[in-house]
């Protein structure tokens, strides 16, 4: 049974979030170091992720885009800070097809920690962090696709 | 979930970005004010339509409007905390979808690592 909690503190601009996984330390960083199973989780499944490039090693990239309904592609991409498998990650998270063409587009920093529970499970949590409020609301722009799918989703299947 | 999202004040924001054109609208007001007839020429509908897409926008408190001489000027709510509330909570959602299926990952045996 997984728990999660998450809180969210506007004015500074950061989200926690913190799960348990009935699963080994070793086996939730899979879902993370292996992109064939990251590509599982990332997207939602109106929009499949497919991972590009994927380098979880410090200065590395991860590259990924995001297909919708009717074809069109959202990219997006990590440059990894610092790794330490299977116990953590570092990452900067934006838009677009590579770091290199990220431009003037905010992009988030985001911490992962994996710790063994006593009882053989994981907890993980993760801490995202944006610059402002305001490189908030662009992200929001930019990065609602993902998120939205599903509650569009929730919301067309009440209203049919 | 589905129960919560609809109790939730953020209703009329999900509504509202739960269309493309509007969405763009957000996408291109954050970047840069624009005029709804800017606007208009950017997307293949009326004017008549962005400008109910807009006042859609307004009404859900993620753009503003104001005139300037014969233009009316869209611009995203970006400098506002409540905007920064609702990204965190959308991004809170997909987090525990994410969550949801990084569960089922696990517990499924073809997940398991080859």
């Amino acid at each position: 049974m997984t728990v999660t909690r998450v809180t969210t503190d506007p004015p500074a601009g950061t989200l926690t979030l913190t799960a348990t996984f009935a699963a080994p330390v070793e086996r939730v960083w899979q879902v993370w170091a292996d992109p064939r199973q990251l590509e599982r989780w990332w997207g939602p499944p109106t929009y499949p992720a497919t991972v590009v490039e994927h380098d979880l090693t410090p200065g590395g990239h991860v590259t990924y885009f995001m297909t919708g309904p009717e074809g069109e592609r959202f990219h997006g991409w990590w440059r990894v800070l610092e790794v330490d498998p299977p116990r953590g990650l570092r990452l900067e998270d934006g838009f677009g097809e590579s770091p290199d063409d990220a431009a003037d587009l905010p992009t988030s920093r985001m911490t992962l920690t994996l710790d063994p529970q006593p009882d053989g499970g994981t907890l993980m949590t993760l801490v995202g962090a944006f610059d402002s409020p305001e490189a908030f609301a662009q992200v929001m722009a930019m990065g609602m696709e993902e998120g939205l799918t599903l509650a569009a989703g929730q919301i067309d299947e009440l209203l049919s | 979930m589905v129960v919560d999202v609809l109790a939730d004040p953020l209703d009329a924001v999900f509504h509202a970005l739960a269309d493309p054109t509007r969405r763009d609208i957000v996408r291109r007001t954050v970047a840069a004010e624009s005029s709804v007839s800017g606007l208009a020429r950017a997307y293949p509908i009326s004017f008549a339509a962005v400008q109910k897409h807009v006042a859609v926008l307004e009404q859900a408190g993620l753009v503003t409007k104001r005139r300037h001489g014969r233009e009316q000027l869209v611009s995203a709510r970006g400098d506002s905390l409540h905007a920064a509330g609702v990204a965190l909570d959308q991004l809170a959602d997909v987090w525990r979808q994410r969550i949801d299926r990084i569960d089922a990952i696990l517990t499924d045996p073809e997940g398991e690592p080859t």
